[in-house]
């Protein structure tokens, strides 16, 4: 009779501790920190492409503190490669993860399809899934503005680009910089040169420099190094930087910068899956979001050129001025965008023509 | 066109040409005394990232130029070492030298990706104002005065000096140098190691001026295009500025044309400097008599000396 | 006292087997100095390095996926290098046979059946084929040194498949974005192993290796290409017909990496884009070194370099270390090997110096005295 009293007191004990343990380790990993990583396509530098994502990465970091654990991988080229990287993160136990490069849309949907319970956030792509979702910034906002600053700026009316590939995303750049120059200034006219790279210092460098050679005054660029910034430095032009402040490559140069703010989109997605609320979507964000901002202006820069360009953002931010409103020429002189229309969404994403005041053809 | 484009257009081809120019002479050098070195992008490559490092560190672009010296002075002595002392396979080790070169390049830079430095400008002061010489002939940077200096230095050395006499007697018969009493060992360490000073020389060059920044093989070929040059140039020192000019030229008219308007894919366009390595390769070594004239007869053969 | 390099009779095949052996612990000592100087826990990083990428089933078939593509380059290589025709243009071989498979494939996507995917595997072996077969010709008929052409040639391949996948090749509905549409799926490679990405093209690598080692070492034809590799003359003398030889090996060597350049397309990555190889054809010239130019060699070598790889991209995940470590590895390991084999052909001798043995007095033995005196 003791005996199986005491069995069951045992019994009980047992099952109590296991309890216990298991409400535990339950309770534990409640407060585990959420494991977030991003995989990047170039390496983190002082500025760009990379940098800018670093940034967020960092911001994320900041606000959610110990309730996020972070890690990142750079430099994954985007082949077989990085499917790799992203299943080793996801087995990692990383449960958010952020691929940051077109290239990987592809390898991100494979992964995706094995890991259910991993979320995915792909940025500058088109392609999603249950678990995949796709991001990006309305970079043309702030091209036009930019625009706008070096249509005012240029003597020579001559604007040059070192474009990287006519991707729709990089010709709508072109598009959007070119109709913000002549809006204010009519006679600007933009030169661009494809550098077939996303980061090639030397050959991004070398464009900037035969346009300068041609007249060009001003210098743009959609690709990642600060070869066309010092380049312009070093012939006493001005320059146009790309994803994040680049005065560091050339301190007379530097007019301002497109900068990208992921911080506030990976803070709200990771509050996102911490809650439970995450669900597939596209996100384009504006300056209406504060995902994007100009840097500085030059301290040169005549003040009601800033103005100009600080009020139209304002008017840009409350959606009472879109850079793609009509009337739109192409180059052929045809109206491709009538007054009082503006370009939906899906027609920028397809954008395969230049519009007037950009000289040369697009390579198909 | 008008005149200030050429004279911009020639402008571009000298800068884009000095770099090949300055690894071309280095490189003929060393094969004039029969050694073939591989090399020469893993030995620009750590020219430029020395020469980067220093100079961020230091401030000043001419330390900086001697560090990146000293690091092709290194990967070449380290060349030197192993196919002089060990009798190891000339080609198979300057793939492995430029293997190195690129990898060790790129991790010891790993921390200076994307830093600046301040660029300094140099002029010569009257002649630079010359309406189209002044552009197109003075308005270049230092070097590139230096990389003519050199080849018409390297041009005299092997046209009127005894030394330069030795290095060719080395390069064409080896077993008779030595029974001259001519160090064969001595006089190919120190071609092997001007060819490592030179390819160091031009690395410094591309990270220090041409653009001032460092970017992981950031040379791009380079090194290969400078030893085709040396083919091109039948192991002339005249013939090698003509052709590195040449094949700057190339390099620089893909942009050129696209500044122009013209809409052919730039990535066809960006082939040609190497569609045209490869045909004057092909006009060049079709007359295998002339190829015979003019390499060194014991170019890439490893020597054993007698004692 | 001097220690000198002294030729040996025979080569030592005690040495050709030991010195990738002893290239491989010096790499590893030194990679383990380097994370010494780095910081970072030597031991720790060496087993993070090396151990890691093989410690459980995915990473396995992960190193095998890696290894394939480099282990056939370096089979085809190890014909050319062995008849001493210094192909450095495996890498433009691979990204033509990606290039002319992945236009068969989109040529044929809606095709149904069994037989596209060999046709598109075929396709990129005549690919790769073609397009060793420009050296060839150029080496036989134009005496162009083929270390240059190849090399130039790499470049060129490389822009045209850019071209190629920013314009003609462009997916239709990819929203103008450089990547081809996505190969159906009698296009894919099939995969042997469940839940992986183990695909057929791996075993390629596998027969490959068998048929390279009958041809090297039971074909007549192999021999003949030894003996090209060994003195040209004496195979001129002996009516080899030199230019045949030199056609040959480009031509297996340029199919072999053709083929791995269209598995890469039609296995792991399933459809065009721009970048296909990370170096292929430039490691598989190490590996082909670092394995002796031996089949089996080769199959181990390109082991070891793709789990180089792996190793690299682990110590960059979790230790914080730049990723250009596997080329300081890869880079390492070659000139390790080319010292080491040094000893295969010379010995180490410690030579006394000439005053030291003169000193040494003649001993003359009193012998007859001891006799004498009983």
């Amino acid at each position: 009779m003791l005996a199986i009293r005491k069995y069951c007191l045992f019994k009980v004990l047992i099952i109590s501790l296991l309890g216990l343990g298991w409400s535990a380790i339950a309770l534990a990993n409640k407060h585990d920190p959420l494991k977030v990583a991003f995989v990047y396509v170039g390496p983190v530098d002082q500025a760009g492409w990379t940098y800018s994502h670093d940034q967020g990465r960092k911001y994320l970091e900041e606000k959610l503190g110990n309730k996020v654990k972070t890690t990142y991988v750079e430099s994954v080229p985007e082949g077989a490669d990085a499917e790799r990287v992203i299943t080793m993160l996801a087995k990692d136990g990383n449960k958010l993860i952020f691929t940051t490069s077109f290239g990987y849309m592809n390898p991100t949907l494979k992964v995706a399809k094995k890991f259910p319970d991993v979320k995915f956030e792909h940025a500058s792509g088109y392609k999603r899934a249950k678990n995949v979702s796709t991001y990006f910034n309305r970079v043309y906002q702030g091209r036009y503005l930019t625009g706008i600053l070096a249509g005012m700026m240029t003597e020579s009316n001559l604007l040059g680009y070192v474009a990287s590939f006519p991707i729709p995303e990089v010709v709508r750049g072109i598009n959007a910089f070119t109709l913000g120059a002549r809006s204010v200034n009519p006679k600007a006219e933009v030169k661009v040169v494809w550098v077939s790279s996303w980061y090639d210092p030397g050959k991004e460098s070398d464009a900037a420099k035969t346009m300068i050679d041609m007249g060009v005054d001003v210098i743009t660029q959609h690709t990642d190094s600060g070869g066309p910034i010092s380049a312009a430095e070093k012939q006493d032009v001005l320059a146009i930087g790309y994803h994040s402040d680049m005065s560091v490559y050339g301190k007379k140069a530097h007019l301002t910068a497109t900068e990208h703010n992921w911080g506030p989109h990976y803070v709200a997605k990771t509050l996102a899956v911490l809650n439970g609320t995450w669900t597939s979507e596209d996100v384009w964000g504006g300056l209406s979001d504060n995902a994007l901002d100009l840097s500085t202006h030059h301290k040169d820069t005549p003040r009601h050129y800033s103005s100009v360009v600080k009020h139209t953002k304002s008017l840009i931010a409350q959606g009472k001025l879109h850079p793609f409103a009509g009337p739109i020429k192409d180059q052929s002189g045809k109206v491709r965008i009538p007054a009082g229309k503006a370009m939906s969404d899906g027609e920028m994403l397809g954008m395969k023509w230049y519009v007037e005041g950009v000289q040369g053809k697009l390579p198909k | 066109m008008d005149i200030d484009l050429i004279a911009n257009i020639l402008f571009a081809t000298v800068r884009m040409g000095t770099p090949l120019l300055i690894v071309a002479i280095g490189e003929l050098v060393c094969e004039k005394s029969g050694v073939l070195n591989l090399g020469q992008e893993g030995m620009m490559l750590m020219g430029a990232v020395v020469g980067f490092m220093i100079a961020f560190h230091t401030d000043s672009l001419f330390i900086g130029f001697i560090g990146a010296v000293a690091a092709g002075v290194l990967m070449a002595l380290l060349f030197a070492v192993i196919t002089m002392n060990f009798y190891a396979n000339q080609v198979a080790t300057g793939l492995a030298l430029t293997i190195l070169g690129v990898g060790l390049s790129g991790f010891i830079g790993r921390g200076y990706v994307g830093e600046a430095l301040s660029s300094v400008d140099f002029q010569i002061p009257l002649l630079s104002s010359i309406p189209f010489f002044g552009k197109a002939l003075f308005s270049h940077d230092l070097l590139v005065y230096i990389s003519i200096g050199l080849a018409i230095t390297v041009y005299w050395f092997f046209k009127s000096t005894r030394a330069g006499l030795v290095v060719k007697a080395v390069g064409e018969s080896p077993e008779s140098a030595q029974s001259l009493g001519l160090s064969v060992l001595k006089v190919r360490y120190l071609a092997i190691i001007f060819g490592g000073a030179m390819a160091g020389l031009a690395g410094g060059y591309l990270s220090l001026i041409d653009t001032p920044l460092w970017a992981e093989n950031m040379t791009a070929g380079r090194g290969w295009i400078a030893l085709a040059l040396v083919v091109f140039a039948s192991w002339r020192v005249e013939r090698a500025v003509l052709g590195a000019y040449l094949f700057g030229f190339m390099s620089i008219m893909h942009m050129v044309l696209q500044s122009f308007g013209l809409s052919v894919s730039s990535n066809l366009l960006a082939t040609l400097p190497y569609v045209a390595t490869v045909v004057v390769l092909v006009l060049l070594s079709r007359n295998q008599q002339r190829i015979k004239l003019f390499a060194p007869m014991s170019l890439g053969k490893s020597f054993h000396s007698a004692h | 006292m001097r220690i000198k390099l002294e030729a040996r009779g025979q080569h030592s095949k005690l040495m050709s087997y030991m010195s990738p052996i002893i290239a491989a612990v010096l790499t590893i000592f030194c990679g383990a100095l380097l994370f010494w100087i780095l910081d970072k826990p030597p031991l720790q990083t060496l087993h993070t390095f090396l151990i890691m990428p093989i410690s459980d089933l995915y990473s396995i078939t992960e190193l095998l996926v890696k290894a394939g593509p480099i282990v056939l380059c370096a089979m085809g290589l190890s014909i050319c290098f062995k008849a001493n025709v210094w192909n450095i243009g495996a890498e433009g071989q691979l990204l033509m046979g990606g290039l002319v498979g992945s236009c068969t494939a989109l040529w044929l996507l809606d095709a149904q059946g069994i037989w596209v995917l060999p046709v598109v595997l075929l396709a990129g072996i005549l690919g790769g084929a073609a397009w060793a077969a420009i050296p060839a010709f150029l080496k036989n008929y134009c005496n162009t040194n083929e270390i240059l052409s190849t090399i130039m040639l790499n470049y060129i391949s490389l822009n045209i498949l850019l071209h190629a996948v920013h314009g003609p090749l462009k997916d239709p509905d990819g929203f103008n974005f450089p990547e081809s549409a996505l190969f159906s799926d009698w296009q894919i490679m099939p995969i042997i192993l469940e839940g992986t990405r183990l695909h057929l093209g791996v075993c390629f690598a596998l027969l490959a290796m068998v048929a390279v080692w009958v041809l090297m070492s039971k074909t007549f034809i192999g021999f003949q290409l030894k003996v090209l590799g060994g003195d040209e003359r004496s195979a001129h003398f002996v009516g080899f017909k030199e230019k045949r030889l030199v056609w040959l090996c480009l031509f297996i060597c340029g199919g072999l990496a053709g083929l791995a350049g269209a598995g890469e397309v039609t296995g792991p990555i399933g459809q065009l884009v721009p970048n296909i190889s990370p170096g292929y054809g430039y490691a598989a010239i190490i590996v082909a070194f670092l394995g002796r130019l031996h089949p089996l060699g080769i199959l181990f070598a390109g082991l070891l370099m793709a789990l180089l790889y792996m190793g690299g991209e682990m110590v960059q995940i979790q230790l914080d270390l730049p990723k250009a470590i596997t080329g300081v590895f890869q880079g390492m390991l070659l000139l390790f090997l080319l010292i080491c084999d040094v000893l295969i052909a010379y010995r180490l001798v410690i030579e006394k110096p000439l005053s030291k043995m003169i000193e040494e007095p003649l001993r003359i033995e009193p012998r007859a005295i001891a006799i004498e005196g009983k």
